[in-house]
């Protein structure tokens, strides 16, 4: 029961210390607030990119054409070293007979021009439909396949998926840097905020340590401060995230632009966000007011 | 027997003075002893150290069974609820009742809420205070504030009461007041009580045990002594 009782005190004090340093405490939780809506906009942009680049991913497919003159024994062998490399996760084999029969039934045109080559004269090939685990490595895995003998040619859409990977890498670095920057300027302002506090109370603190307060009591009630500025900030962000992406996500009726860039779904989405939003808030709170304790209460 | 055992104690500060040199004392349990001697004799370090504010530089300070030179930082709250410690100055919360003030060192505890009411009433019982729970030390006298102070130093029954010069920024009148109600605590609830002072008419009107020290050494260490320069 003691714990709890020490635990509800201090609850109390940090409550109290927030209301009496207002003016302070608001301009940390502002800070807090303006930090997390763009923590909350980042996090939701790069799941949103994140769900988007897996659909794409699912599609992505690296075609490998081989050479005409090889029979069996060699597709075979071509497969075997297929199988071999870790990035892939699954492929399907086509006899060009295969690849002339779909043709054939797609298109009247082509059943008329297939009809008329014999094998030999055919420019069509077998082909392995090679599936990738990994899209930021199969540019790999495609120069891979190409060095194995009786391979032709293999070909995955190679401009459109490297530019398309480095654009969204260089978005998330660019949101990460921002977001870091952000999170160090509101530990800094919590810091200062809870040094001040401290020097309020310095006199009280001084009391507490001679009538045997032991250190953690001493500490807590400025830790549970930075994580009530935290709590608080994380408000606002927490209500932009929740009708901000509803509205957004009527209003776009679930796609942006094209069917292929599909928006996550709102529920559970938003819920799980606003508690993320809520931890870091907590969190960024908490490591502020321990730094300020650990630099500014000699004890 | 004993609850205070000091033996070869030096206390050298950082920037070279030596406040106590090789000092040697055993202090009985429920006795009352003034530390007396001039500016400069020793007699704060030797309190400070009692309560651990200060390390002695040599030697061992046995304080209630606790070796007080080897307890570490964090583990000095359990010296520090062993015993009450009085300043001249209160050291009272101004924006805090009578009764706020005393209860203040049980919640730090972790006491439960009716434990220290009866507490709190009884501390300020002792001292002659129960009227006054809901002012604030700014409407009371000093002796008034300075009786709150040893309220809330005995409120936690302490075995020992540390006072630094308690009645320096008193009256005659409310210091003799300020030591009837030490004299009481000590007789009442058998608290040993050390109070470092350089009040001449205290001490001689009190006649319990003294020691005096000068310059960092101890000079005299009597029973029913008196105030010798």
């Amino acid at each position: 029961m003691k714990p709890f009782r020490m635990l509800g005190r201090s609850i109390r004090d940090a409550v109290k210390s927030v209301i009496r340093n207002f003016s302070l405490s608001l301009a940390s939780i502002s800070c807090i607030t303006i930090t997390l809506i763009i923590v909350a906009v980042a996090i939701i942009a790069s799941l949103n990119v994140q769900n988007f680049t897996e659909a794409i991913e699912k599609d992505m497919t690296i075609v490998v054409f081989v050479d005409n003159d090889s029979d069996e024994d060699d597709v075979k062998e071509i497969e075997k070293e297929i199988k071999k490399i870790s990035n892939v996760e699954k492929y399907t084999y086509q006899s060009k007979q295969d690849v002339k029969a779909k043709m054939q039934e797609e298109s009247e045109v082509f059943n008329t021009v297939l009809n008329n080559w014999n094998d030999e004269e055919s420019p069509l090939k077998d082909t392995f439909q090679v599936k990738v685990k990994k899209i930021k490595r199969i540019k790999q895995t495609a120069e891979k396949i190409e060095k194995i003998d009786n391979v032709a040619i293999v070909r995955y859409g190679e401009g459109m998926v490297d530019k398309m990977v480095s654009a969204f890498s260089s978005v998330e670095k660019v949101t990460y840097g921002i977001v870091i920057a952000l999170v160090l300027v509101t530990i800094f302002l919590i810091v200062n905020t809870i040094k001040l506090t401290i020097s309020a109370r310095k006199r009280e603190i001084k009391i507490m340590r001679l009538v045997g307060a032991s250190n953690i009591t001493i500490k807590l009630p400025f830790i549970i401060e930075g994580m009530i500025l935290g709590l608080f900030g994380s408000i606002v962000p927490v209500l932009i995230v929740t009708y901000g992406y509803l509205a957004f996500y009527k209003h776009f009726d679930g796609y942006l632009y094209s069917k292929l860039v599909q928006l996550i779904k709102p529920e559970p989405f938003i819920y799980q966000v606003s508690l993320v939003v809520i931890g870091i808030g907590i969190l960024v709170g908490m490591v502020g007011s321990a730094r300020a304790v650990r630099k500014y209460l000699k004890i | 027997m004993d609850l205070i055992r000091i033996r070869n104690v030096e206390k050298k500060y950082k920037n070279g003075v030596t406040a106590i040199y090789d000092l040697n004392l055993a202090i009985e349990k429920g006795s009352f002893v003034f530390v007396i001697g001039g500016s400069g004799s020793g007699k704060s370090t030797l309190i400070k150290m009692l309560y651990r504010e200060e390390k002695p530089t040599k030697g061992q300070v046995i304080v209630g069974g606790l070796d007080v030179a080897k307890l570490k930082n964090k583990k000095v709250y359990k010296l520090r609820r062993k015993l009450g410690i009085v300043f001249q100055d209160y050291r009272l919360l101004p924006k805090q009742t009578v009764f706020e003030n005393v209860a203040f060192a049980l919640e730090c505890i972790g006491e439960r809420r009716d434990i220290i009411r009866t507490k709190v009433l009884k501390a300020l019982e002792d001292v002659g205070l129960k009227n006054k729970v809901h002012e604030y030390p700014d409407n009371l006298s000093g002796g008034e504030q300075q009786r709150v102070a040893i309220a809330r130093a005995i409120v936690n029954d302490p075995k020992l009461l540390l006072c630094d010069e308690p009645t320096g920024n008193l009256d005659p009148e409310k210091s003799m007041e300020i030591m009837k109600v030490l004299e009481s605590i000590n007789k009442m609830r058998g608290t040993t009580i050390i109070m470092a002072t350089h009040d001449k008419e205290i001490v001689n009107k009190m006649k319990k045990q003294v020691i005096t020290l000068k310059d960092g050494h101890l000079v005299k260490f009597k029973q029913k002594g008196t105030y010798v320069e």
